[in-house]
């Protein structure tokens, strides 16, 4: 088991090296140098320096990626540029609308995925089975930017239950807060809730097919027992891995949703910080998504060791 | 049997906008780059089938070349990773257990735990939002997907007799994957290309829908979307067209990625007799 953490540790290490470089990489390509880039066109030379000095241009690549990395080893992401504050600062303010935009939309994503692949799994061939799973078809075809403008036609525009976008911030109460969130929540989770629920129901019909199932029901298991003992439990592994990787996918996927309702999370951030040419935030923003993803999938192979002896020794 | 109804269902619905997007090279109804404001905003009617935008541009025209945007970066970037996956998929299963192996596959593992959307929109916001380098972005991404696929039905292939007798006839590696493993994996990367297909296609109209996909005044799905956003309220058939057009595209390819499965994989269909 040790051993095995080990190893995976190792490996997210090298992973947050590779993407470290990368976007240290794709940054530094940039024809010409940041520091014009950032300011435009009609800077005069003297700013341009003086902002080169200020980003920490002026020194080797090797030089600079290093305090690049450095810094954000200790919390210090640099300072943005156009916000003239610490980049940690703006980061802080907006993950208290990210994070619980991705965790809303898993459990939704959950509530919605297991009752569906369960019921159909256990419908299989029937009319019923066949229509929810032509429903999850056209869950997974639909672009959840697209499915976020009807959802804001349906229940913004029409019925004025939600508003458009926006939030209100904490401060204004929780549930205000997670009312504003359920929206974008909703058009998150319902591509990966067709995902998950696809898997569910094919989880358990192989599970069900399997000879312990069988044993199970020639010791005398009811039908119901063999299957909530037996079948759910062993069915679930795969379902495990996939929502630990959907919960990096909603993670990232809210910077596009987060745009289409205005609000004030990372996405918002990465894409001001494209728009203002703002790239220490781009940079480290886009470094902090990758840390939380590749840490996410950390956790989930760990947590997956745990509850499945058979992982723990080789592949 | 349903698989053969939905294959082909999934295989018309891809033809019809295969074709919609070929003859947009010939023929569009109206120009999707002359601005008729005098016609703006006008509902569906004979003379403008779809009715027309803010800037009374044709909605069928303009979805029509849309679906020459989209097809063109969601193949071309399937292409990406088929001309590189495939060939370092197979190299990685002819030297199976070796360090290369090793070292592609970890490399292929590392692509897999980056969130591709944030990477590719770190791309194309770096170098400039176009076409190619939106076909960039998401064709990268297909790499380690397509690399996987031909190791893991390579693999099993090398284990065959047929294989071992090529090799004792005095074929070289090179030889072997190209005449003889490649043509046997062809169907899986058929379905699999399908799948990465679609894919592209909502990861195109994403990339456009904030504007970091094809420019102004090429039309695109993804754009037309964020264009009519702040018109929702009035005239939401703007919003309404563009998306059921990528629903119906994506629906399309993946039945038909269904549909090719269950015919050319053996696996399923084994599983199925």
């Amino acid at each position: 088991m040790l051993r095995y953490a080990i190893t995976r540790l190792i490996s997210l290490g090298v992973s947050l090296l590779a993407a470290s470089l990368l976007i240290f990489f794709v940054i530094e390509v940039i024809p010409g140098d940041a520091a014009s880039f950032m300011l435009g066109l009609n800077a005069s030379p003297e700013t341009v320096v003086a902002l080169r000095e200020e980003l920490g241009l002026s020194g080797s690549l090797m030089r600079r990626y290093l305090d690049w990395t450095g810094g954000m080893l200790i919390g210090d992401f640099g300072v943005s540029y156009t916000y003239r504050v610490p980049v940690s600062e703006l980061v802080m303010a907006r993950i208290s609308v990210s994070l619980p935009l991705a965790l809303y939309a898993l459990i939704l994503t959950i509530t919605m995925a297991f009752p569906v692949g369960i019921f159909a799994a256990f419908n299989r061939g029937k009319l019923s089975d066949f229509s929810l799973m032509g429903v999850t078809q056209l869950g997974i075809a639909i672009p959840n930017f697209w499915f976020a403008m009807l959802l804001v036609m349906a229940f913004a525009v029409s019925l004025k239950w939600f508003s458009a976008g926006g939030f209100p911030g904490w401060e204004n109460g929780v549930l205000l807060g997670l009312k504003s969130l359920t929206l974008p929540a909703l058009a998150l989770a319902v591509t990966q809730a067709s995902i998950l629920a696809r898997v569910m129901r094919s989880s358990i019909i192989e599970t069900l097919s399997q000879d312990y199932i069988r044993t199970a029901r020639a010791k005398g298991l009811s039908r119901r027992q063999a299957t909530t003992r037996h079948a759910l439990r062993n069915a679930m592994i795969p379902v495990l891995t996939i929502i630990g990787l959907q919960f990096s996918f909603l993670l990232a996927g809210a910077i596009i949703i987060e745009n289409v309702f205005f609000l004030p999370g990372l996405g918002r951030l990465i894409f001001q910080g494209i728009t203002q040419r703002d790239l220490i935030v781009v940079e480290s923003v886009v470094m902090l998504l990758v840390f939380a993803v590749v840490l996410v999938n950390f956790v989930v192979d760990i947590a997956y060791a745990i509850t499945d002896p058979r992982l723990r020794t080789g592949r | 049997m349903r698989s053969p109804l939905l294959l082909v269902v999934g295989a018309v619905i891809t033809i019809f906008f295969v074709m919609m997007a070929g003859i947009s090279f010939i023929w569009t109804p109206y120009s999707v780059v002359d601005l008729n404001i005098a016609d703006k905003l006008l509902p569906p009617s004979t003379r403008y089938f779809l009715g027309t935008d803010q800037f009374g541009r044709d909605i069928l025209s303009m979805l029509m070349v849309g679906a020459r945007t989209s097809i063109g970066v969601a193949v071309l970037a399937a292409g990406i990773g088929v001309a590189v996956g495939v060939p370092l998929g197979l190299a990685a299963a002819a030297a199976n257990g070796s360090l290369f192996d090793e070292i592609i596959m970890r490399g292929n593992d590392l692509v897999f735990a980056f969130p591709s959307l944030v990477i590719a929109i770190l791309i194309t916001a770096v170098f400039g939002p176009s076409a190619v380098n939106a076909i960039l972005a998401i064709g990268i991404f297909n790499i380690p997907v397509f690399a996987r696929v031909a190791r893991g039905a390579s693999l099993s292939l090398w284990t065959l007799d047929y294989i071992l007798a090529a090799r004792v006839a005095g074929k070289g590696m090179v030889r072997i994957s190209i005449e003889h493993i490649f043509p046997n994996i062809v169907s899986l990367l058929i379905v699999q290309g399908t799948i990465q297909f679609s894919l592209g296609i909502i990861a195109e109209a994403g990339l456009s829908y904030v504007g970091l996909g094809v420019q102004p005044p090429t039309p695109s799905w993804g754009r037309m979307l964020a264009d009519s956003q702040t018109l929702i309220y009035s005239v939401p058939r703007l919003a309404l067209l563009p998306g059921f057009t990528i629903v119906l595209m994506v629906l399309g390819l993946n039945l038909l990625g269904d549909g090719l499965r269950d015919v050319l994989d053996p696996r399923v269909r084994r599983a199925r007799s």
